[in-house]
């Protein structure tokens, strides 16, 4: 492989994606820095009742929901009186392959049969991967998964070893990558050379897919309790699962309940090195994507990303590693439920949430996920010891990503730590500002597109203007 | 050498960008060492671990890369127990336990 392939390559990126997406983006441009973002998906053509419909048709979707009353239980040993709220849990890993992620694929395999796409392919180490393979081979398409899965030792991420696996089973070829943002790179090969439909995380398809699973959730809880639930919270890494479920909140008449956003905190570890590779234990729900997702979406494949969760997020935590490990314990231990642990990013949060909140109030988890070699807390903890990482038993305020991944010794030591939303605010309109194409200013359109981006007012983004101005002076 | 008989389901690897070769603004630590890529098909040929290979893949593309393993085993698993872990279902089953004898 040539230097100039590479370069070749790259430069063709555009025209790439607009053939394997089939998306023209430019005609949702609305300003220097805006764009219709509601056209852009109203423009797929399918509405929620058509996405339920297809996703019934391939076995996603309408999962049970389940209340975890030991685990509401345990919340109340360590909550004031009156406080410890009630605690659901959407059991995602009921869907086909696993996870919510059906629902991201589903939709982008039925609109690659519908448009003659010979298969689908997708850059992902996740379950997205197992997802688009199993909705390809239900659909009859190929299937082609890049993934980044080993370091330059040769040693494989236990997660994402069993991700590789769960592709093969579903009949999927599995390029695996070391480690690099430039798998992009061998990914536009890829679509290049098979001409398949790039199922891309970030397409309106895959947020659209989700939307099912707030609109479930909401629906749910209305019918057994006849109201809706006050808070839900969702594990937090590119966008797309807080972006679709508060959509999907919104789409079921629950706009008022609270969209809480929680990642484990990866904070220090670099995520294109080599050596921090295989000391995150975490492959997903992290921080090393959360952030900088949250703020600037278009770091993406796609030029428009529609997973924006910054329009969504009334609140965002973070989780260390070991509360996540443990929160996965207890899941087993107390209600017979083996799953995660990545998943189980948001229930470790929603357990230090729901000791805020009164008894009466519920919390729903949105999601779990399967569990099984490899991705599970041993053989995660197995290959952190091997990696030299200190695991032990103490305060979870100790835990140090990459050095120690201290596992709490008590229920009440789990406390998620709040991050600053207006800095993360001020973080995209920064980097909004600085992507202004010379010689343009910011128009009323812009202004009104930045503060519905980050959920603000538009004097706020206003003022921020002035601030970037000031400092550029 | 071990050999593989065409047919076989097999692994190839190849360099896909050389040290030199890769994106600006990479870590120091993943600059030195190039980018490499693993893929599983079935053999077109005979050929010896080490030696060029070419396979098809599930999706039907032809890959030519070196032949690293021969219907290459799944390595993850569960691994030991994890001592730190053992004792929290005992633990967290005791708390409740201690609760309802006390309502």
């Amino acid at each position: 492989m040539s230097t100039d392939s590479y370069k070749t390559i790259m430069d063709q990126k555009a025209d790439i994606m607009r053939a394997s997406v089939g998306i023209d983006y430019e005609k949702y441009t609305t300003g220097p820095l805006s764009f219709d973002y509601e056209a852009m998906l109203n423009d797929t053509g399918y509405d929620l009742d058509a996405i339920r419909d297809i996703q019934s048709r391939s076995a996603v979707g309408d999962t049970p929901l389940v209340e975890l009353k030991n685990l509401t239980e345990l919340v109340r040993t360590v909550s004031d009186p009156g406080k410890g709220a009630r605690l659901f849990v959407k059991d995602e890993a009921a869907n086909p392959s696993g996870s919510f992620k059906d629902r991201r694929a589903s939709l982008s395999a039925f609109e690659a049969k519908k448009k003659g796409y010979p298969g689908i392919a997708a850059a992902t180490s996740g379950n997205y991967g197992a997802a688009v393979a199993s909705q390809a081979a239900k659909a009859g398409l190929g299937c082609i998964i890049v993934q980044e899965a080993f370091d330059s030792q040769g040693i494989a991420q236990p997660e994402i070893a069993e991700k590789t696996r769960a592709c093969e089973a579903y009949g999927a070829e599995v390029a695996r990558l070391s480690v690099g943002p430039e798998l992009f790179y061998y990914f536009l090969i890829v679509l290049e050379e098979t001409g398949y439909f790039n199922a891309s995380l970030y397409t309106p398809y895959s947020i659209l897919g989700i939307e099912t699973l707030g609109y479930e959730l909401a629906v749910q809880v209305n019918e057994r309790e006849g109201r809706f639930p006050d808070l839900v919270i969702a594990t937090h890494a590119g966008g797309g699962n807080v972006t679709g479920t508060a959509r999907g909140l919104i789409k079921a008449g629950a706009a008022d309940t609270l969209m809480v956003a929680a990642s484990v905190d990866l904070s220090g570890l670099h995520m294109a090195s080599d050596r921090d590779f295989n000391r995150k234990s975490f492959t997903t729900g992290h921080t090393g994507f959360s952030v900088p997702f949250s703020t600037w979406p278009d770091r993406t494949d796609v030029p428009r990303n529609a997973a924006r969760s910054l329009r969504y997020m009334d609140r965002f935590v973070t989780v260390t590693q070991g509360e996540v490990f443990y929160m996965t314990e207890a899941l087993a231990a107390i209600e017979g439920m083996e799953r995660g642990p990545a998943g189980n990013t948001s229930l470790a949060a929603a357990f230090a949430i729901a000791r805020e909140l009164d008894r009466e109030q519920i919390i729903v988890v949105q999601e779990t996920e399967y569990t099984g070699a490899g991705k599970h807390p041993l053989g995660q903890l197995n290959l952190a010891k091997q990696m030299g990482i200190d695991v032990r038993r103490g305060d979870p305020r100790e835990n140090r990503p990459g050095k120690a991944i201290v596992i709490p010794e008590h229920p009440s030591q789990i406390t998620p730590v709040e991050m600053d939303l207006d800095r993360l605010r001020r973080s995209y309109l920064r980097k909004a500002l600085d992507s202004l194409p010379e010689g343009e200013t910011v128009t009323e359109t812009d202004i009104a597109f930045l503060a519905a981006e980050i959920k603000t007012g538009e004097t706020y983004v206003r003022e921020a203007i002035e601030s970037h101005e000031r400092t550029k002076r | 050498m071990e050999r593989a008989v065409k047919n076989t389901w097999v692994e190839i690897g190849a360099v896909i960008l050389e040290k030199d070769q890769r994106a600006p603004n990479l870590p120091d630590d993943t600059k030195q060492v190039p980018l490499e890529m693993r893929v599983k098909g079935f053999l077109l040929h005979d050929a010896e671990i080490g030696a060029e290979a070419e396979i098809i893949t599930p999706s039907g593309r032809t890959v030519r890369g070196t032949l690293t393993g021969i219907n290459p085993e799944y390595t993850h698993m569960f691994g030991r127990p994890i001592p730190e872990l053992s004792p929290i279902a005992g633990e967290i089953r005791a708390i409740l336990r201690e609760r309802r004898n006390a309502s």
